[in-house]
């Protein structure tokens, strides 16, 4: 799959149904979104350019020299599918973190488990968060260690991680598998078609003053 | 299946339609914005052609980036500056009001939502920040978005979102001496994991919650996600509404506050309510808590040893060993005489009038221990004036910490408030994640404002029981 790419007025629903391509472990539980992308490359107005920071305190020292990081790894540069532990993603919901991810070149996050705002925001940008349990998780970051040319192909439909000869049994989150699959991950544009039974619902609410509903514009879905 | 909570009805009130995802297109009845998370968004926005479509329902102010010194325009940091001149492009293009320095309302987005009574009971809450959970406090269904949802809404006025479940923590008994809200959520994620609640909202209830005031169950439902779980929030009561009735959206309007309290109140768990689980824990063995640890569920009771890791359940025990090492604590240790550098009293999870007060009766008297950086920074423009007119700035600065202009700050060391190089912070903010405050070899122990207080006076982690004249506020 490539990155999606927004146009005007167009809505992408792109069908993510499979990702292959070669694999990247990084190693630990609670991995959290500062250590991912820490706050001060947040100073931007753009995501773009985000990739080259991406878990940037754990790849260089005060010195800028580089640290022992799988990302700093020439063996793994390429990779598309990261592979971590137990509720990674943890802490902030800034989107810098998957989008620093995917923007360095990562399609699909496969691990023990996510933290859930880190999995809404990998499901916006078209990036599956796939689980699996943890021992075949580790007997997957010790393949793609040993063997960083190979290809790990996620099928997202069937739920399944399949390396050299396994086929790991996987999660996808029901929601998440549909909208992957059937290329509704767009939710702007999908909850954009109901703009009506939106102001039914704010003019239902007693808290919300009649003059806050804007009036139906031109073209508004209904 | 939760039936009959607060979060139960609130999501009903909210439904719009079920999404084809399966996911649930919910209204949004709040809208907060700050500057780091929303330009994107609004980008995104532009670049479809799309306009806010509740501007009304949206509120946007500056807190992350914003200097707490010098707050000349252009900012020094030209990055920040940058910033800010984003969003106020995008905030008074599209009609929001914004909360911005010069109108004596900026502040912590989770501390300016409350105060000004834009934060009301039975509403849903979003905003592109994971502490958009504090709002739960006031009975709201509040939680944190990324940024291409923070473009659904601004375009949509909607999120779409799976239902979760919904988990009861009882907070039974009395808190003792020197104990706080910020003891008691330190504890629940100390023993419910930080990622115990995933997959779940938290109802915290229990005699122990329902006598803290409002900004106790701010802290508490302020730190939820620290534990999992993507919101939190107490059942609206009498000091919800005695709080409500101060704000500006009902202080002049007595009429509309009886106009939509029938409606908050309807919102309230039933007396029969089903929940998925319930978590009971007992308020009056909760001591000063304090984090040994990189993550916010590494707590320890001020006199409890620091666990070994060989003693945690295997999948804890690699995480442990690294923050036990990058923290320099040894197993067996109780955190009470760790050294610290930096005193940070701030953030959106203690920066409220009450926090100040407590810790300035704390502090009255006593002096900043010599080689200790201290700092407070209000949680807004509006606790700052509300502080200095009680005189709590004169006490702060008499002791010896520097009296800041409201942000963020050194919460997440996004602008120049940071640690530097492996200095140790007490801090009453709500993570200590390795790199959190600004540098990569900082260490932050996390505590409640009067923890801190007592820190800044000794130099070390202290029991503030074990100090003379506690004075309770």
């Amino acid at each position: 799959m490539s990155s999606p790419e927004f146009s005007a007025g167009e809505a992408p629903a792109e069908k993510v149904t499979e990702v292959t391509g070669t694999g990247i472990p990084v190693r630990g539980n609670d991995i959290d979104t500062d250590q991912i992308i820490p706050a001060r490359f947040m100073k931007v107005v753009t995501f773009d350019g985000l990739g080259q920071f991406a878990f940037f305190d754990q790849r260089f020292d005060d010195e800028d020299n580089e640290k022992d990081h799988p990302f700093n790894e020439e063996k793994y540069r390429g990779a598309n599918v990261l592979v971590v532990n137990a509720n990674f993603g943890c802490g902030s919901s800034r989107e810098h973190a998957p989008q620093a991810l995917m923007r360095w070149g990562i399609d699909a996050v496969v691990g023990e488990s996510f933290a859930e705002i880190f999995a809404g925001n990998c499901l916006a940008l078209g990036i599956p968060t796939v689980t699996a349990d943890q021992e075949a998780i580790e007997a997957l970051q010790d393949y793609v260690e040993a063997n960083p040319d190979a290809d790990v192909d996620i099928d997202v439909a069937e739920e399944t991680i399949t390396y050299d000869d396994t086929v790991i049994d996987a999660t996808v989150h029901d929601a998440q598998r549909k909208a992957l699959v059937e290329g509704v991950w767009d939710t702007t544009a999908l909850m954009g078609a109901n703009a009506e039974a939106v102001r039914e619902t704010a003019r239902s609410l007693p808290y919300v003053p009649d003059e806050h509903v804007p009036e139906p514009a031109a073209g508004d879905g209904a | 299946m939760s039936e009959g909570t607060l979060y139960d009805k609130v999501w009903d009130r909210h439904k719009v339609t079920e999404l084809p995802t399966g996911q649930d297109q919910l209204f949004v009845g709040l809208h907060l914005v700050h500057e780091v998370t929303s330009p994107q968004a609004f980008g995104m926005l532009k670049e479809r052609d799309q306009e806010v479509a509740f501007p009304e329902r949206t509120h946007a102010t500056v807190d992350h980036i914003v200097p707490t010194g010098n707050r000349d325009r252009p900012y020094r940091d030209e990055a920040a500056e940058s910033m800010m001149a984003e969003l106020e492009e995008n905030v008074r293009g599209s009609g929001i009001d914004f909360s911005d320095p010069d109108s004596g309302d900026q502040g912590i987005v989770h501390v300016i939502g409350p105060e000004q009574g834009l934060t009301q009971p039975g509403m849903t809450i979003v905003c592109g920040d994971s502490h958009t959970s504090t709002h739960g406090a006031f009975g709201a269904l509040a939680f944190g978005i990324g940024t291409s949802q923070i473009r659904d809404v601004l375009a949509t006025g909607c999120v779409a979102m799976e239902k979760q479940k919904v988990r009861r923590i009882e907070v039974t008994g009395e808190l003792g001496e020197g104990v706080t809200a910020k003891d008691i959520i330190l504890t629940i994620i100390g023993k419910l994991g930080t990622d115990g609640g995933v997959g779940h909202v938290y109802e915290y209830a229990g005699e122990a919650i329902e006598k803290l005031g409002m900004e106790g169950r701010m802290s508490i439902c302020n730190m939820s996600i620290e534990g999992g779980a993507r919101a939190g929030y107490v059942n609206p009561d009498e000091t919800t509404y005695q709080w409500l009735k101060e704000t500006d959206a009902f202080a002049d309007d007595p009429e509309k506050f009886e106009r939509l309290k029938p409606y908050w109140e309807s919102v309230r768990t039933d007396e029969d309510a089903e929940y998925d689980d319930v978590v009971t824990i007992d308020g009056s063995a909760i001591e000063p808590t304090v984090t040994w640890g990189t993550t916010p569920g590494q707590t320890a009771g001020i006199t409890e040893p620091i666990p070994d890791p060989e003693d945690l359940p295997e999948e804890d025990r690699d995480t442990a060993r690294r923050a036990q090492k990058h923290m320099r604590v040894e197993p067996g240790d109780t955190m009470e005489g760790y050294d610290i550098d930096v005193a940070f009293l701030g953030s959106c999870t203690n920066a409220r009038l009450k926090d100040l007060r407590e810790a300035a009766a704390f502090v009255e008297g006593r002096e900043v221990a010599d080689d200790v950086r201290a700092m407070v920074v209000p949680g807004s423009q509006r606790v700052r004036d509300a502080a200095e007119a009680e005189g709590l700035d004169e006490i702060f600065k008499e002791a010896g910490f520097d009296w800041r202009e409201p942000g963020c700050s050194m919460c997440l060391g996004m602008n120049d408030d940071q640690l530097v190089g492996d200095e140790a912070s007490a801090s009453s903010s709500n993570r200590n994640f390795v790199g959190r405050q600004g540098s990569k070899d900082g260490r932050t122990v996390l505590m409640s404002p009067i923890m801190v207080a007592a820190a800044a006076v000794t130099g070390e982690v202290t029991d503030v029981r074990e100090m003379e004249e506690v004075a309770t506020v």
